[in-house]
């Protein structure tokens, strides 16, 4: 990859870094409700991944931690946004929340709140692939935790057999809401526990853009050319607790310091400015331009937009003017 | 008109619908190579191949959320769970993703998969195979319920059932598929919202669905013989959404209602059909509503206590009889 657009990927991920960090000031504004569950010190997992990928053309499919995705996929973070104030103009029209934005005209195919829920989800997608013939393929973003899930092994068992166009793409933050992966799961590297349904599997080093990238590029490789599902494992630490009610009182401050030691957007930055593509002031000019941009363009956006209308709290619950549910025209 | 079996009458929807377009398919166990544990994808698989009828694992969540996801991209998945039991297991993909999906997503997103299920109790198959669920999938919003009481049903409900766009739950018995009756033989697309009144009457209104259709048209046939009483038979194959119209318009006429479930009485059919009247013609009313329900009990293995639970149309008849003083 170029260094231009290393660059561009820099301001991307700068991007989604401040953006999540201006969703906790919201939320703590009382702007954004619900659960809230932020991305911070994950970032190169979603833009390794999907810079590999074909936003827009692959689908893509993740949990509720999905706000980041859904914007390297191709949403307008203002309607991200907006959808995270409960508006009308959000992605969702205001009826999913955080853990619902959806995207289909940028095939970001949904976050889910069920842990596991997106396993099968994605495997159908990528059966529904199969079925029309065309190149693209289905990319499920999940955490460590969800692996603990029976959908994990049933959905793995199917993708093989069906040899189904599916990318899964773990995200390893060593925590399933408050329990350290140890605790709650026999076996700690993930990519292992794949070998059980012979799909082929790795793990990365998941804060570090360029070999995530890299990493991806080989799995989107076999899965584009026919050859079934891949598991990719990339190990990663999420800054915030689980989500804004959870307190983070259980991991340990060396263990925070040491992986904020090893942060994406650094890591990028400090490889293009030892590179001499990137200076510490051009960083610091990016930074004060993205700062602006989702102040006076994003939250604002969010802010001025209508609530949806509740006359139509009713509406998408079933389909509209189904003829079938009359039998048909006859 | 054919006379023909339940089976045959779905096997024929399926084929049928396939043949239409080449994204429905077909998935469940055993529904395959084998033809369906009741037959009723009998011969697909050898038609249509491996790609479209599909032999699942025994992963009832995995595979029920696999249609739905492939739903979203257009496939049209009919998904046989064997038994109603087993779709306990699949709770979470159908009432998570397929009955929210629209809705969370702001409308984006649909997912218009079939789910066909055997319920109801049978011979002696025990606790574990004899549940009756159709209530549980009648209280999520999302999701539409249909259930066949004969085998013109169950061939038009699956045949709008593929092309609604809507996640439809399809609830059958499995001591129906052997039923006969007649099906037209030019095409037929069952409306899924509605009600049928299977016997005319004016004393009395006896409210089935899918199997308890059968002992109300019993029941109504010993009322009227030895009773002198006139029953209406209302067929409610359509669960979710209840036909608030069907339901009025009959216990207007006859001012008497008796429902009759093959379930437990709680958070059931007869308990909702009875909230419908209390709703829409409670002043129609000259006697309480009935309901007449199987014992709050696992079904037991023993046959005479198997029996013992589950009401059948004498129930029915004492019920009526007791409402009529006589």
């Amino acid at each position: 990859m170029k260094d231009t657009d290393k660059k561009r990927v820099l301001r991307e991920m700068l991007f989604a870094r401040r953006f999540e960090e201006r969703c906790y000031e919201a939320y703590v504004e009382r702007n954004i409700g619900g659960f809230l569950h932020l991305y911070p010190g994950e970032e190169a997992c979603a833009f390794g991944v999907l810079e590999a990928a074909k936003p827009g053309h692959d689908y893509v499919i993740t949990s509720y931690r999905d706000h980041v995705h859904a914007i390297k996929s191709g949403s307008d973070p203002k309607k991200v946004m907006a959808e995270l104030f409960a508006k009308e103009t959000g992605v969702s029209k205001g009826r999913g929340g955080s853990m619902h934005i959806f995207d289909v005209a940028n095939r970001f195919m949904g976050g889910y709140a069920l842990v596991g829920g997106p396993f099968p989800l994605a495997a159908g997608i990528a059966k529904g692939i199969q079925m029309q013939g065309g190149d693209e393929i289905c990319i499920c973003f999940l955490g460590d935790a969800a692996n603990n899930q029976g959908t994990f092994h049933e959905s793995l068992n199917m993708a093989k057999i069906w040899n189904l166009p599916v990318l899964y793409v773990c995200e390893n933050n060593l925590y399933g809401i408050g329990t350290r992966i140890d605790r709650s799961t026999a076996v700690i590297d993930q990519y292992k526990r794949v070998s059980g349904y012979n799909i082929p599997s790795a793990q990365e080093d998941g804060q570090d853009f360029d070999l995530v990238y890299k990493a991806a590029n080989k799995a989107i490789k076999h899965v584009r050319a026919g050859k079934g599902p891949y598991f990719l494992e990339l190990m990663t630490y999420r800054y915030r607790g689980h989500s804004m009610s959870d307190s983070n009182a259980y991991r340990a401050k060396t263990e925070e310091r040491m992986w904020s030691g090893r942060d994406p957007v650094i890591m990028l930055r400090d490889r293009l400015i030892e590179s001499g593509a990137l200076t510490l002031d051009e960083y610091k000019e990016m930074d004060t331009a993205i700062l602006d941009e989702i102040e006076d363009e994003v939250i604002r956006y969010a802010a001025e937009s209508p609530e949806p209308h509740m006359s139509e709290v009713e509406k998408f619950v079933l389909a509209e003017n189904d003829p079938w549910v009359k039998g048909g025209v006859q | 008109m054919a006379d023909i079996m339940m089976w045959e009458a779905i096997m024929r929807a399926h084929d049928e619908e396939m043949a239409n377009d080449p994204m429905v398919i077909a998935m469940g166990e055993d529904i395959g190579v084998v033809g369906g544990t009741y037959k009723a994808t009998m011969g697909l698989y050898d038609k249509y191949g491996e790609q479209r009828v599909i032999d699942t694992p025994i992963s009832e969540n995995g595979y029920t959320g696999l249609g739905i996801g492939a739903s979203f991209l257009g496939v049209r998945p009919i998904i046989e769970i064997m038994s109603v039991n087993f779709a306990w297991l699949a709770m979470d993909q159908i009432f998570n993703t397929a009955a929210k999906v629209r809705y969370m997503s702001g409308g984006q997103l649909q997912a218009p998969v079939v789910i066909r299920s055997p319920g109801g109790t049978a011979h002696q198959l025990g606790s574990q195979h004899s549940a009756r669920m159709e209530k549980v999938f009648m209280g999520v919003a999302g999701l539409r319920v249909v259930t066949p009481s004969n085998p013109r049903q169950a061939y038009g409900l699956l045949k709008s059932a593929v092309r609604c766009n809507d996640p439809v739950f399809i609830n059958e018995h499995e001591l129906m598929y052997n039923m006969r009756g007649d099906v037209s033989e030019e095409e037929y697309f069952h409306p899924l919202e509605g009600s049928e009144v299977a016997r005319e009457g004016k004393d009395v209104t006896l409210f089935g669905y899918n199997i308890s259709v059968h002992w109300c048209l019993k029941a109504a046939g010993l009322l009227s013989k030895h009773h002198g009483i006139e029953a209406e038979v209302v067929d409610l194959f359509a669960l979710s959404p209840l036909d608030r119209e069907g339901i009025r318009n009959s216990v207007s006429k006859t001012h008497r209602a008796v429902i009759v479930e093959e379930a437990e009485p709680a958070v059931g059919v007869g308990a909702e059909v009875m909230a419908i009247i209390n709703e829409e013609c409670f002043f129609e009313l000259d006697a309480a509503p009935v309901r007449v329900s199987a014992l709050n009990v696992p079904i037991p293995y023993n046959h005479a206590m198997e029996k013992a639970a589950l009401p059948d149309e004498n129930d029915v008849v004492q019920a009526v009889r007791n409402m009529f003083g006589i």
